[in-house]
């Protein structure tokens, strides 16, 4: 099994669309969309949910009016700034709250109970290519980085099970929490950037990020017509820094044409330049570091 | 008065916008200040420079255990609420995972025997720069690797305080970090995309702002790519279009390479007045 992840750093440079096209280049695969604040990829992917679960991303305190005596104990312990007296009054924000239940704990009325955040929702589904996962994080709540481990954790169930080589995750902008949690463990990182300055400051954070787990990480150049100077520059740092550079892909309407049909851009139009450019791209990262064959005897290399 | 400039889904333009709308909001008024709020991946820096004033460190405290004062009791592990703490008692193994901890100080309210203390550990960093004589720019700057950047867009926010107009560029997503910075603000410019993923995303954004019972608006970037199901969403849910910049490979360039769209085609000038006393109008609503 080999888990390629990805990532950008910066949002918009358009990580779901070619994850989307790399979904849809074979079949027997499995994909995990692990930017659970703001997923997309199911937007192309259409897949037939079969299964929906609840998540419970932790839980909010509440108070009991009928038993609150007001003596704002819980308001000396809070370290969120979630709980003030208003007129006398003790009220919790359940925006501010992060559920750390020390308020519940220490109220000497006991009138503070958690209530648990379960709004959330992850999904299994069959799409055309293969299988899905994917999640939908409420509103407002927190943890999108476990609720991203419970995406990747079911992803490779399900291809155990299946017995199929490959998972591609769609990671989320960013190198906090859910970006930690979608690369950890993963085989290979994909960076897209782009040839702005802010893609290409985000590309190095990102690339520090996988840097520290040690995860061998590729680039590609997205856009790269829309400023050949920056690009050059890119390629150069990435080559100073040990970073292969798989691929640069130019600016296509086609790419947001595409989207509108809920298609990837390989089925959109699979003989364009840059059809064919993606295709090679996927089949080059096959030749750098090929799936091995399920591990049975445990003596590789 | 304070601002905030976010979309749901990440490069629609919020820097592009932020941006230039502070070119719009600096002509006129006292005082403006612009905190980058997107603290995993600032970039406002790179529109807007200034001299630098200062740089204050974020941390947030982390406890420890002392083993000599230690007696395994377990209340700690009981206490937090965030599995932070690995307790086997069989072995007489105690510890605290750095990454999980909150920073609630639960622990330390558990422990009777006087065994937990707390050191400060890094997070990032809040840094302020002047612009010009009545304009600031305040970056929030997270450490590569950390689990949440809420503290330090906290910091940022909070030194921003009692400082008059204030433009918030929101971090992407509609978790914590948003919900910190939407929070503060008085009104929200969503800037979205005519794309299936910027409407998909516009509307993960409103129900969360509608969560918050905040006042919000929406700029469409990129106008003409895609198609138009995000303007018939917008009239149908009757939330207000502050405005429309046009997709525009010139306007990708300038912005790749730092520039403010306002400095390099002049014309734009009045579109982003007109977005700053949209807003204004609809803040007095």
């Amino acid at each position: 099994m080999i888990e390629t992840a990805i990532l950008s750093g910066k949002g918009g440079t358009g990580k779901t669309s070619l994850a989307a096209a790399f979904a849809t280049l074979g079949n027997q695969l499995v994909v995990a969309d692990c930017d659970v604040d703001a997923a997309n990829l199911h937007l192309i992917l259409s897949p037939e949910n079969y299964l929906e679960t609840v998540y419970t991303s932790g839980h909010t305190a509440v108070i009991d009016d009928n038993k609150c005596i007001n003596c704002g104990v819980c308001e000396t312990y809070c370290r969120f700034d979630a709980i003030h007296t208003n007129n006398g009054k003790v009220v919790i924000s359940a925006v501010s709250c992060d559920g750390c239940m020390l308020c519940s704990r220490i109220c000497p009325e006991k009138a503070i109970t958690m209530v648990p955040n379960n709004r959330s929702r992850w999904y299994t589904g069959n799409y055309r290519n293969g299988k899905m996962i994917h999640a939908r994080l409420a509103p407002g709540e927190e943890n999108s980085g476990k609720l991203v481990n419970v995406v990747r954790e079911k992803a490779k169930r399900v291809a155990k099970e299946t017995g199929w080589p490959h998972i591609i995750i769609d990671g989320p902008p960013g190198t906090g929490c859910s970006a930690i949690s979608s690369i950890t463990g993963v085989d290979r990182v994909i960076i897209v950037t782009e040839p702005t300055n802010s893609g290409f400051h985000d590309m190095k954070r990102m690339s520090e990020l996988s840097a520290n787990f040690k995860i061998p990480t590729f680039v590609i150049i997205n856009k790269f017509d829309l400023n050949p100077g920056i690009t050059l520059e890119i390629a150069q740092w990435c080559d100073e820094n040990g970073l292969k550079v798989i691929g640069q892909l130019p600016f296509d309407k086609a790419i947001v044409d595409a989207m509108v049909h809920c298609q990837s851009i390989i089925e959109w139009a699979p003989d364009s330049e840059i059809s064919i450019t993606i295709k090679s791209i996927w089949q080059n990262l096959m030749d750098e570091q090929p799936v091995k064959e399920p591990d049975t005897t445990h003596i590789y290399d | 008065m304070k601002i905030a400039i976010a979309s749901g889904k990440g490069g629609t333009g919020k820097t592009l916008i932020s941006t230039n709308l502070f070119w719009a909001a600096q002509k006129n008024d006292q005082y403006i200040t612009i905190v980058d709020c997107d603290a995993e991946e600032p970039n406002v820096a790179e529109f807007i420079s200034g001299k630098g004033i200062k740089s204050t460190q974020v941390t947030q405290k982390l406890p420890i255990i002392d083993a000599q004062k230690c007696n395994l009791c377990g209340a700690c592990y009981d206490f937090c609420n965030y599995h932070a703490i690995v307790y086997i008692p069989e072995s007489q193994y105690i510890k605290i995972i750095e990454d999980l901890c909150h920073d609630c100080g639960a622990c330390l309210v558990a422990c009777k025997t006087g065994a937990i203390t707390e050191i400060e550990k890094p997070l990032g960093s809040v840094n302020t720069a002047a612009i010009n004589s009545h304009t600031l720019s305040i970056e929030s700057c997270a450490n590569v690797g950390i689990y949440s950047p809420v503290p330090v867009i906290k910091k940022a926010i909070s030194a921003s305080k009692n400082l008059g107009t204030v433009l918030y560029d929101a971090p992407p997503g509609i978790s914590c970090p948003f919900i910190a910075t939407a929070e503060s603000a008085d009104y929200v410019v969503l800037v979205s995309e005519p794309t299936p993923f910027g409407l998909n995303d516009l509307k993960l954004s409103v129900e969360t702002l509608d969560h918050l019972n905040k006042k919000y608006g929406v700029v469409v970037n990129r106008a003409g790519l895609g198609d138009d199901a995000v303007y018939q969403w917008l009239k149908e849910k009757n939330i207000t279009l502050l405005a429309e910049i046009p997709f525009d490979r010139e306007i990708a360039r300038i912005y790749s390479e730092g520039h403010l769209l306002v400095d390099k085609i002049p014309s734009y000038q009045s579109v982003f007045t007109q977005l700053l006393h949209n807003i204004k109008n609809q803040i007095a609503q």
